[in-house]
């Protein structure tokens, strides 16, 4: 895949055919319920929870407003560390400078650790175009390889199958054909899957969830073990980074050590956090090389109003409170990032045209908001991308009346004597049927208050 | 690639024309300070499934050798400069295993750099008695002593305790809450993965 979006459909077309599965709705609002249970109780235990968004989102703002320092001193420590940074304006060049590390290694094998970066420029993809198999090692990733499916969650990719569905899939493939849907039975077929390929890989990939400046270092967040692996056993580790995962200075990284395990999988710590700085003699790999990506990051960054978004640190606590996705899943959104940071992240990162029905795909009711971390104020977002859509002509010149109308007091007040009088219906016709078919018109006051003020003054 | 590192800054360079006024300065928020750290660590990394014991600072090798024999491990791959006061009676030990000898051990024994009372997690920084990051991730048992004065309150103190180690030796580090375990199946948490199936902590001091 080079591109995050899939398929041409929009997010309503996308939808109906996902509200249609009443088993995806069913894995999707029990996974939800649980996950909503777990992140509340962690955070509520937390006394300073407000302060630490707080921070958090003031770190993230002052990594944005001085990116370019930033990137060029992560570049310095890291390089001084031992690794070798390099600079992807976009997916191919990253792919190409991936490729070809691993050629020049002779090498037709790699690991990896699971990586929403990696998926949004389709490495995987890439690769085996170039004849190098890639293996995903993360349980639920590896469940999507195997099966040719696509993640519909940033945390759990494969939330949208149950434990019947993937008892199923591993007997196919990679399991014994007795196996049973207990779910240890099957994370321990996914560990006799992959433990030789674990010790034999020559060359990891992975991604980052934090990247600081001042230090060089790198820091994968994980459960299983798997990313453990990838990042200490091979020769050779290549690292994809998004260049606004920065953050300036390492006593920052223990701010979103308590935000993101919290409120993402809901526990107090994930498992395993790895951080790695450069090289380290005898302990780990002898080679190491970051992947600097733009992306359309920098597009993103350009938008006063819009760059919020990339404060976001991939938690997906806006996919489970999100009344939206829990019913149409993620793949409706058609993009590796979906759920409300999809709608507001993918617009952005591939331009309005190609994502124009996203910033509608939401109630603007608020939850993400409440939930977000860093306070990405997702609704502001959304609203503001919604300007930025292309409109059809009826509409665009249906606004325009009604802001002629309401910027003239007598005019706002003879239209609503005339809205009166007017059947409702007569709004809702023709070319503004579009607008209207989800929408119920209010009905017009018989009196307007300033009409009963001016009766009663005496 | 020069250019490609030119062309990726000049867009960030342009995008931020408005240079926005980030905040003057991050406050960072006030960690919390429980009564008992010690007693909060144990029962939080218990939360874990991970098994916690304590035990007075004389008793660390027995009862590493009483957990070995309830694993039914008879070889355990140790760090070179593990402390001799730690070693169990009666177990093999084997110090610079490889990545392969590794998987055949029966467990691995080692220290740590700090522990966080707050969230029950142990953090290794390739220190004294850590030894190399592949000793603690193939085999599938870790016994971790934990001496009581390693542990910290909150997050961020552990943060400052084992700053020093990436600045001036760039050492690379672990945090380790319970044992390896995937949430992927229904969001069920399952003990066990690629890392350590089974972690035993061992909390080491003074006795009250």
């Amino acid at each position: 895949m080079s591109s995050a979006r899939r398929g041409g459909a929009t997010f309503p077309q996308a939808a109906h055919v996902e509200l249609r599965n009443t088993q995806l709705r069913r894995n999707l609002g029990h996974a939800t319920r649980t996950i909503r249970a777990k992140r509340a109780a962690v955070v509520d235990e937390l006394d300073n929870w407000q302060q630490l968004r707080e921070a958090g989102a003031a770190i993230k703002r002052d990594v944005m407003a001085n990116l370019d320092t930033y990137l060029v001193e992560f570049e310095r420590a890291a390089t001084d560390a031992g690794a070798t940074v390099h600079w992807a304006p976009d997916a191919d060049a990253a792919n190409d400078l991936v490729a070809g590390i691993v050629a020049g290694h002779g090498e037709h094998e790699v690991v990896k650790v699971k990586s929403l970066t990696t998926d949004e420029i389709g490495l995987n993809d890439a690769l085996a175009a170039r004849g190098v198999d890639a293996l995903e090692t993360d349980f639920a990733e590896l469940i999507l390889q195997l099966d040719g499916d696509w993640s519909s969650h940033i945390l759990v990719p494969a939330i949208h199958r149950n434990r019947s569905e993937i008892r199923d899939l591993l007997r196919r493939t990679i399991g014994p054909a007795d196996l049973s849907d207990d779910p240890a039975a099957l994370a321990e077929a996914a560990r006799i899957h992959l433990r030789e390929r674990f010790l034999r890989a020559r060359i990891g990939i992975s991604g980052a969830n934090f990247a600081i400046a001042e230090t060089g270092t790198l820091v994968v967040l994980e459960s299983e073990g798997n990313g453990r692996m990838c990042t200490t056993l091979p020769e050779v580790l290549i690292s994809v980074v998004g260049i606004e995962k920065l953050l300036p200075r390492f006593e920052h990284l223990a701010v979103f050590m308590q935000l993101l395990p919290r409120s993402s999988t809901g526990e107090r710590m994930n498992p395993y956090t790895s951080l790695w700085t450069g090289v380290t003699p005898g302990d780990g790999p002898g080679e190491m090389h970051v992947v600097l990506l733009d992306n359309g990051r920098s597009d993103v960054l350009r938008d006063p109003d819009g760059r919020e978004a990339l404060h976001c640190i991939r938690c997906s606590a806006c996919l489970n409170v999100c009344p939206v996705y829990e019913r149409t899943g993620g793949h409706a959104y058609g993009s590796i990032y979906p759920g409300p940071i999809g709608a507001i992240l993918t617009p952005q990162l591939e331009g309005i045209g190609a994502a124009a029905s996203l910033p509608y795909a939401s109630s603007l009711c608020g939850a993400c908001y409440e939930v977000c971390p860093v306070k990405i104020d997702i609704p502001r977002v959304l609203v503001h991308l919604r300007g930025l859509t292309p409109k059809r002509g009826a509409e665009r010149r249906a606004m325009r009346t009604l802001a002629w109308l309401f910027a003239d007091a007598g005019r706002y007040r003879r239209a609503q004597r005339l809205a009166r009088v007017l059947p409702a219906r007569v709004a809702g016709a023709g070319p503004m049927r579009a607008w209207t078919a989800g929408r119920d018109l209010p009905a017009v006051a018989p009196q307007s208050f300033r009409e009963w003020w001016h009766e009663r003054r005496p | 690639m020069s250019d490609a590192r030119d062309v990726l800054l000049g867009r960030v360079r342009a995008a931020l024309t408005d240079r926005p006024q980030p905040a003057a300065a991050v406050l960072l928020p006030t960690p919390p300070a429980p009564a008992d750290p010690v007693a909060l660590f144990a029962e939080r990394a218990g939360e874990y499934r991970a098994a916690v014991h304590r035990v007075g600072l004389t008793g660390v090798a027995a009862l590493a050798a009483e957990i070995c024999a309830a694993h039914g491990a008879r070889r355990l791959a140790v760090p070179q400069d593990l402390p001799q006061a730690w070693r169990p009676h009666g177990v093999e030990t084997t110090a610079d295993a490889t990545v392969s000898a590794l998987d055949r051990v029966d467990g691995v024994l080692t220290g740590c750099a700090a522990a966080i009372a707050e969230t029950g997690t142990i953090v290794l920084d390739g220190g004294p008695g850590q030894g190399i990051r592949a000793l603690t991730l193939v085999p599938d048992l870790h016994i971790c002593v934990v001496p009581a004065e390693l542990v910290c309150a909150s997050v961020s103190e552990a943060f400052q305790r084992v700053e020093p180690s990436v600045r001036r030796r760039r050492a690379p580090l672990t945090l380790i809450s319970g044992p390896s375990a995937t949430s992927d199946i229904e969001l069920s948490r399952v003990e066990g993965v690629h890392g350590p199936r089974r972690l035993e902590i061992v909390i080491a001091g003074q006795l009250s």
